[in-house]
């Protein structure tokens, strides 16, 4: 029976009345009495030498406040790099400055070289027009191999090279790995791209900065994932702003997808920019400009290479990845493609031995970081690619290679320095194979040929590693922060509670997920708890939402502080109850004596925590507040199996999706509706991956992709009906490590899809003759009709 | 400036305006009803969608004086008169039809004007008159899911979930 409340109910969100009726607080919402707006002049060109920046005729023009260039930022900081990875010699990664505004250099179309605040957009914006720039274009370096092979171009005059850093993981592991594939009955290779892609969450980035003079107290709104994260690092690092005298709030933000994590330049402008014109400063992104200035996601350039015994065992991995960082070092960029991907490229199988090789390489194109899945995606899809090619070529069933290779022992320790706490691989795969009637499929394609179509089957399997991270362990890792999350719990007097977290909610329904949690742990009605997060100045120092970290870190915080909670009220209880401490039992909003009918209500003992006329007050304090700090002793472990079914028209290459399927393991499931929904839009995205996205600059570095016109977005019509598409959770290995046995769920789909698309595809074709053993992504019906043409 | 005056969810509403002002930034900015919400700058993503004169229109398409006299519809005015969810809002809700709800003003509206000119819709119906929407979060399922709710459909039946 579903619940009708607490933890595992499907509660209806209480955050959708507020977006559904138009009252939402979005940061672009936010107007301020006597704010001006600010306009970025950004670079046409990718790289170039910037001589001169003449302002004069800009800031004649009517309603100018003033205009700024990267001269007025020389005296602070740049922008931060919050991870710092060590090369496979022991040296640290190529560090560039970053600037605010660009100084003496552009080096990707889109980087901001001046700033004009005006009263409003419009003249801002016209007397942007009047700025003269004197710009030396110089040759741009876009191609990543190019990039390394040569110094000719370089990204930075006072780096040695164009790569950040040269990682070997597990370096020691590299000889023997190698060895293992000296031996090998049989080895399969694919290179690969994971093809560049941005984010886009529908709402853009807005920032507003704002000054009081009196108290010189800064207040920034923006569009953050993390709003201590933006503090933390732009007062400390970029503006010289000690945390007390900062404020960062993130209201209602609409969608984030990790594109929001991190620090960018218009943010530290409008908090300069607020004080130095003594006026409230905003910045609102256009679209065009978001896919100029967003940090992008993937970028992957891959060979895999797979051992197998005799017996079809994988005896051994190798990789050499190069991955594109843009022109600087976004603010987590360096662990994206090592420890986000080196670290899974066990999956699901028993592989003894891996070695991965990632260069980062630094190119004349936007920065490139965390998006949804970061790391892991592109790690499942080189990873379940080579797998599948390996089956064709040694003629054995896909799943049953996978299922021979499965990891079936828990914990388990991989050769690539994580160890799994939990997991059911076969059960996963059991689901799927159910819930996508597989037996069915050899009719369906008889259905489809009938048709003149070609159907493909396509298997995936993928583990990802959430709930980031053991803050000693990162920091080993070269992780400039800790992983930890917090929570404060304010008990009212009259018994009704307010939860201020360090997570934020951009769409994952934390405000309904987190209050089902708290509830159900005291007994109490989900309506009678607030969740407040975003707002540096009434939550605890917390690092945000991504990596699928909320319920399993924010949630565990909340869940030890509410623990703290109920400890002292069981003292309060006792007292008025005149029983020892130990006999006392909550239950539905109650404290009751252990066998006995005595019992006080929830209500009655808070309101004597705040009215303390009866109450120990000589071995407790008044009140009823508590805060826990939860660092994760480990990742979580979330895996899954997918399928898919595809149609191609031999005719055109088009490709439609006839059936998906999918089984999470998620562990524990607080809130079942919300977590099919994260896997419906992650899977939306991985299509989207699959068929449709392509970020794309041509050789100049000029972006070709810049808007909705030319970046295909996925739309309610390429996505599969609703008839034969199936997101299951039942299957469920809860997490040992953590309170709530949770795992998280935001990015399983993202990871999941693509390569179950595309080996799907590449099943279609092979079984129209065409031997076609690999498609890039997105499979535009150009690139698979030209790989049928051979 | 020019003045421009139109009746907005039941309203007379006027205000002085650049001439290259855009619906969605009288709205926004004159009205303040910021439950408009503007996602791109090349009237793709429907974020916007408001009805003028009964019709669907993304308000990034036009500009405010063109719609003087008309009668515009937002988001605001869409609650029953005692302020509770429409069956479309409420449908968006029950089935869980909206995430970080950015998009989820102009998904509403859309739904209203389809369901006003086809209100049985079938599912390939929904998602090729959402084509003019994009929703990031969703992947739409839902969102088609609660449509075809609000239309009084069995969705139960038709979802393999």
């Amino acid at each position: 029976m579903p619940k009708d409340g607490g933890i595992g109910a499907s509660s209806k969100r209480r955050e959708d009345v507020r977006f559904l009726t138009g009252a939402g607080n979005y940061t672009d919402d936010i107007n301020i009495r006597g704010q001006a707006h600010v306009f970025f002049l950004r670079s046409d060109v990718a790289h170039g030498t910037l001589n001169a920046v003449n302002t004069a005729a800009a800031e004649a023009m009517p309603g100018v406040v003033k205009v700024f260039t990267g001269a007025d930022f020389e005296a602070v900081g740049g922008m931060p790099c919050g991870w710092q990875v060590t090369d496979k010699h022991g040296e640290p990664m190529q560090e560039p400055r970053h600037p605010i505004l660009a100084h003496g250099k552009v080096r990707h179309v889109g980087e901001p070289i001046a700033a004009v605040v005006a009263d409003t957009l419009e003249q801002a914006r016209d007397a942007a027009e009047a700025i003269e720039v004197d710009i030396t274009e110089l040759p741009a370096v876009i191609d990543m191999k190019a990039a390394v092979a040569s110094d000719d171009v370089k990204v930075h005059d006072d780096l040695t090279s164009n790569l950040c850093y040269d990682w070997g993981f597990v370096e020691e592991n590299k000889a023997a790995t190698d060895e293992a594939f000296e031996k090998a009955a049989h080895v399969t290779t694919l290179e690969l791209v994971n093809n560049r892609l941005v984010a886009n969450p529908m709402e853009p980035r807005v920032a507003v900065g704002d000054y009081a003079r009196g108290t010189q107290d800064h207040t920034l709104y923006t569009t953050s994932q993390n709003p201590h994260v933006i503090r933390l690092l732009m007062g400390a690092f970029v503006l010289g702003i000690p945390e007390h005298k900062l404020r960062v709030v993130a209201p209602d933000v609409g969608g984030g997808f990790g594109t929001k994590i991190f620090h960018y330049q218009e943010e530290a402008f409008v908090t300069f920019a607020a004080k130095a014109c003594n006026r409230p400063v905003k910045w609102t992104s256009s679209r065009s400009e978001a896919f100029m200035s967003d940090a992008h996601g993937r970028d992957h350039v891959t060979k895999i290479e797979l051992a197998l015994d005799a017996e079809h065992n994988f005896t051994a991995v190798r990789t050499e990845t190069f991955a594109n960082m843009g022109a600087y070092l976004s603010t987590f960029a360096p662990s994206i493609p090592t420890w986000l991907h080196g670290t899974l490229m066990a999956g699901n199988y028993k592989t003894p031995l891996i070695y991965v090789n990632v260069k980062a390489v630094f190119t004349n194109t936007v920065p490139v970081d965390a998006y949804r899945g970061a790391g892991r995606p592109e790690a499942t899809f080189q990873l379940e690619r080579v797998i599948d090619k390996a089956a064709r070529e040694l003629g054995v069933d896909p799943v049953d290679l996978r299922r021979q290779n499965f990891i079936t022992e828990f914990p388990y320790a991989t050769p690539v320095a994580v160890e799994y706490d939990t997991g059911d691989y076969h059960a996963t795969m059991d689901k799927v194979l159910a819930l996508s009637d597989r037996d069915g499929f050899a009719a369906r394609r008889k259905e489809s040929e009938a048709k003149g179509k070609l159907r493909g089957f396509g298997i995936n399997c993928f583990i990802e590693a959430c709930g980031i991270a053991p803050s000693n362990l990162v920091g080993q890792l070269g992780a400039r922060a800790g992983l930890y999350e917090s929570a404060t719990v304010r008990v009212n007097a009259t018994g009704g509670l307010v939860v201020m977290t360090g997570s934020h909610s951009h769409g994952q329904g934390h405000e309904t997920s987190f209050a089902q949690v708290v509830a159900d742990m005291i007994g109490i009605d989900e309506n009678m708890i607030e969740i407040v997060h975003g707002d540096t100045a009434n939550t605890p120092m917390g690092m945000g939402t991504y990596g699928s970290r909320s319920i399993a870190v924010g949630g565990s915080a909340m869940v030890r502080a509410t623990e703290k909670i109920i400890a002292k009220a069981k003292k309060i209880a006792s007292h008025l109850l005149e029983a020892s401490e130990s006999d006392i039992e909550l239950k539905d909003g109650a404290f009751s004596v252990a066998g006995t009918d005595k019992s006080v209500a929830w209500g009655d003992v808070t309101l004597a925590a705040y009215v303390p006329h009866n109450y120990p007050l000589e071995d407790i304090e008044p009140g009823l507040e508590e805060t826990a700090f939860y660092d994760p002793s480990n990742f979580t472990y979330p895996a899954g199996a997918y399928t898919c079914e595809v149609e191609v028209d031999p005719a055109t290459g088009e490709v439609s999706i006839e059936r998906f399927a999918s089984a999470d393991d998620f562990g524990n499931v607080i809130n079942p509706m919300i977590v099919e929904g994260q896997v419906h839009g992650g899977i939306a995205q991985g299509i989207g991956q699959a068929l449709l996205e392509n970020c794309t600059y041509d050789e100049n570095g000029q972006l070709l992709s810049a808007s909705y016109m030319d970046y295909a977005m996925p739309r309610a019509d390429n996505l599969p009906e609703m008839t034969h598409y199936v997101v299951d959770h039942s299957c469920q290995t809860p997490c040992t490590h953590n309170p709530l046995g949770v795992k998280g769920c935001g990015e399983a789909g993202a990871i999941g899809s693509p390569p179950t698309v595309i080996n799907a595809i590449i099943d279609a074709l092979q079984s129209g003759g065409h031997k076609v053993d690999h498609l890039d992504m997105p499979a535009t019906p150009a690139r698979v009709w030209a790989a049928m043409q051979g | 400036m020019a003045q421009v005056t139109m009746t907005v969810n039941g309203k007379a509403a006027t205000g002085d305006i650049e001439g290259r002002t855009l619906l969605s930034a009288f709205l926004r900015e004159t009205l303040n009803l910021t439950g408009t919400h503007v996602g791109c700058d090349t009237s793709q993503c429907g974020a916007c969608v408001v009805h003028v004169d009964g019709e669907a229109v993304k308000a990034c398409t036009i500009l405010a004086a063109e719609a003087a006299g008309t009668e515009v519809t937002t988001i605001e005015g869409m609650a029953n008169a005692d302020g509770s969810l429409n069956v479309i809002q409420q449908a968006f809700q029950d089935h869980h039809g909206l995430q970080c709800g950015f998009c989820t003003p102009g998904m509403v509206m859309s739904a209203a004007a389809l369901l006003k000119e086809n209100p049985k819709p079938s599912e390939a119906e929904v998602r090729d008159y959402l084509e003019g929407n994009i929703c990031r979060c969703t992947g739409y399922h839902n969102i088609v899911k609660a449509i075809m709710a609000a239309s009084g459909q069995d969705v139960a039946a038709v979802a393999a979930e």
